[in-house]
């Protein structure tokens, strides 16, 4: 069995806002029968241009219901510009996480808002057409489409693509087009950097400073310490005090000291906060 | 709330008598039958025994019977073991419906370059014989692996029959017998394969257990090598408890088969033609004339296998489904794609597998709680039929 968050089994059990509009603003289908999961979405619009009405019908398994349903419950109040902002992992996130297998159920609710904006805003088709070039013939997953969900939820693999929409998990024909789409996103990735400096820094809550300093720990410094022979332990952060312990060739380094301030504490403060000291195990 | 236990083609319980058997071997005798000591040695006799009850089982030589850990196991060892003895250019042929377990082996020798023939089924899932008469022809050195009866539909092959072509056209032929197994009558001396797998916990033994009939004068490359165990079949101290258990558990499937399989059958027939009769947009899957008596696949169609498995799961119902989204994959049942069952109904199917200590108090509750589930998630489908979707099917 899955192991599926308790809103998830909530939102299966209970679906909200099961059902159909009369005559309703915008209305996005997405999916079909041979792809094993389908989701019509609708919503109506009250004189103040705020959702006032949603609903959704979805075929397929607990977590596609699930999703549809929050997306649902996501969207009520909201105008279509603030709708328009909702990623899946927004969805995924609202449901307290998704298996990783499932989170194509949360890229279907995504899709289907999409094609329910476009089909309010221009009229058109209110089912999704494939425009653009089709990777996964399969699944029918677009070029576009792959692009988007790896830039989005920064992938680096063609199963973490396949999991979010499921495009190369058919016939596998297509999954060497996927790594080129990957390898060329990651690409742009790395040539634009995000500069601390440029980044406006939001105050960050505990967990979010925590994971933070782990990400700055693994991309700037721990490197930098194994091409020595040292590493880096990461053990506790307690307000704006990061202890760490030193290993390999670091412990008992002489010029440690001169590592952790010039180097670690630098580097953490220019990425997390000006106001980080770092404290060395024992001291 | 109690739970109804409607998947006893993925495992049984274990049946008192079986349990019973075993508990001594975790306790006071926990001897290695190789041992040349007593406490040991009389353990060697218990083995014996076993290994004579299963030889019964399937009217085989006691020496003809190896005791492995699984099915898989069993059908890993007849299929590597035998390819290697035939060497790397003998051409491999099984059907597109087969266990993992043998689909398995047979892709990877495949790739490691043996050819390989996957018979096709028809839309009742039986053999197509035609191209099974096809893929035999010629000269060279053959394997076959076709199973007894499938796991997903319960569809029987006629297996007399396609041994008998496999040995009149000069291939060896493995099957799998794992879901047969207690539900009718194996004869090795009728049915000429020259092996056979079954495996403990789809007959009320512990999972961890089960056996290779090999029959005597078949070469077999030793697949466990490193031990003198099984005749030097396959290495690794014996299993003591649960080839016992193994033991009593085919001779109570034996003393069960006739009544058992009468019961069976009527209960299935009940909960299969009560759901057709309540659920509408329903269709059985597989060959209603040749069938297990304990299994009933049906799809439902507009829905979605994991869905309905949720729900009935919070009624205390298990079943299975073939459908793309509980396997983890994105590929639903490959036996029911063999089938050409049509998709709008592939993702919905659910397979219902009845034991022998299955009730008609069970069925019963079942058919009542059942039909809702798909009357709810159909209201929730596009699909469904009054909802008028916009899309084209």
């Amino acid at each position: 069995m899955w192991e599926y968050s308790d809103i998830v089994m909530d939102h299966f059990r209970n679906p909200r806002n099961v059902g159909k509009i009369e005559n309703p603003d915008g209305t996005g289908t997405v999916g079909s029968l041979a792809c094993g999961d389908a989701l019509t979405l609708m919503f109506k619009l009250d004189e103040n241009q705020r959702i006032c009405d949603v609903k959704f019908q979805t075929f397929g398994c607990a977590s596609a219901i699930a999703s549809s349903s929050a997306l649902t419950e996501m969207l009520a109040g909201k105008t279509v510009d603030e709708a328009e902002k909702l990623t899946n992992k927004d969805i995924a996130a609202f449901l307290g996480g998704l298996p990783d297998q499932k989170m194509h159920c949360s890229v279907m609710g995504r899709e289907a808002l999409e094609v329910a904006i476009h089909n309010y805003r221009t009229g058109e088709s209110g089912i999704k057409h494939l425009d653009d070039h089709i990777i996964c013939t399969c699944f029918g997953v677009s070029e576009n489409e792959i692009r988007r969900i790896v830039t989005e939820n920064s992938i680096t693999n063609i199963e973490d693509v396949t999991n979010f929409c499921k495009a190369g998990g058919g016939c596998g024909m297509c999954q060497s087009d996927i790594q080129k789409i990957i390898d060329s996103v990651s690409s742009t990735r790395s040539l634009t950097p995000p500069s601390p400096a440029e980044q406006p820094r939001k105050a960050l809550t505990n967990i979010q400073k925590i994971k933070l300093i782990e990400e700055v720990v693994e991309r700037e410094i721990r490197p930098s310490l194994q091409k020595d022979g040292g590493d880096i332990e990461l053990i506790d952060v307690v307000g704006n005090r990061v202890l760490i312990g030193f290993r390999g060739m670091c412990a008992g380094c002489q010029s440690s000291a001169f590592t952790k301030h010039d180097f670690i504490e630098a580097k953490l403060r220019e990425f997390v906060s000006p106001e980080i000291i770092v404290v060395e195990e024992g001291e | 709330m109690n739970t109804i236990y409607l998947d006893n083609n993925a495992t049984t319980c274990i049946a008192p008598e079986v349990r019973e058997a075993m508990m001594p071997y975790f306790n006071e005798r926990y001897g290695n039958p190789s041992s040349m000591h007593l406490f040991g040695g009389q353990i060697a006799k218990d083995i014996r025994e076993a290994r004579e009850k299963v030889a019964a089982f399937i009217n085989a030589d006691p020496s003809e019977i190896i005791f492995t850990s699984c099915g898989t196991e069993s059908d890993n060892m007849a299929i590597h073991g035998c390819a290697e003895v035939l060497g790397n250019q003998a051409r491999l042929i099984t059907s597109r419906v087969e266990h993992p377990a043998v689909l398995g082996p047979c892709r990877h020798l495949r790739d490691k370059g043996h050819p390989l023939f996957e018979i096709p089924v028809d839309n009742l899932g039986q053999l197509d014989m035609d191209t099974y008469s096809a893929a035999l022809k010629g000269d060279g050195k053959k394997l076959v692996s076709i199973m007894w009866a499938n796991n997903e539909t319960g569809v029987v092959f006629p297996i007399e029959k396609i041994a008998a072509m496999a040995k009149a056209a000069g291939a060896i032929i493995h099957t799998d017998a794992v879901q047969i197994a207690g539900k009718a009558t194996i004869d090795v001396r009728k049915v000429p394969v020259d092996m056979l797998a079954i495996s403990g916990h789809k007959i009320h033994a512990p999972k961890g257990i089960g056996c290779l009939y090999v029959r005597r004068g078949t070469r077999l490359r030793t697949f466990m090598i490193g031990g003198h165990q099984e005749n030097g079949r396959r290495g690794g101290t014996e299993n003591v408890a649960f080839i016992v258990a193994l033991g009593v558990a085919v001779e109570c499937a034996a003393a069960h088969q006739a009544s058992e399989a009468q019961h069976l059958a009527r209960l299935r027939d009940k909960l299969e033609q009560g759901l057709l009769a309540t659920c509408p947009d329903a269709r059985v899957n597989g060959d209603p004339l040749h069938r297990l008596p304990n299994t009933s696949n049906i799809s439902f169609e507009f829905i979605e296998g994991e869905a309905i498995l949720y729900h009935i799961s919070d009624l205390g119902i298990c079943a299975s489904t073939g459908s793309a989204c509980a396997a983890g994959s994105l590929e639903p049942s490959h036996v029911i794609r063999a089938m050409g069952v049509p998709f709008t109904a592939v993702h919905g199917s659910i397979r219902f597998s009845l034991s022998r200590y299955t009730t008609e108090a069970e069925i019963d509750y079942v058919l009542e709680k059942f039909p809702p589930v798909i009357k709810r998630l159909r209201d929730l489908s596009p699909f469904s039929k009054d909802s008028a979707p916009p899309i084209e099917l």
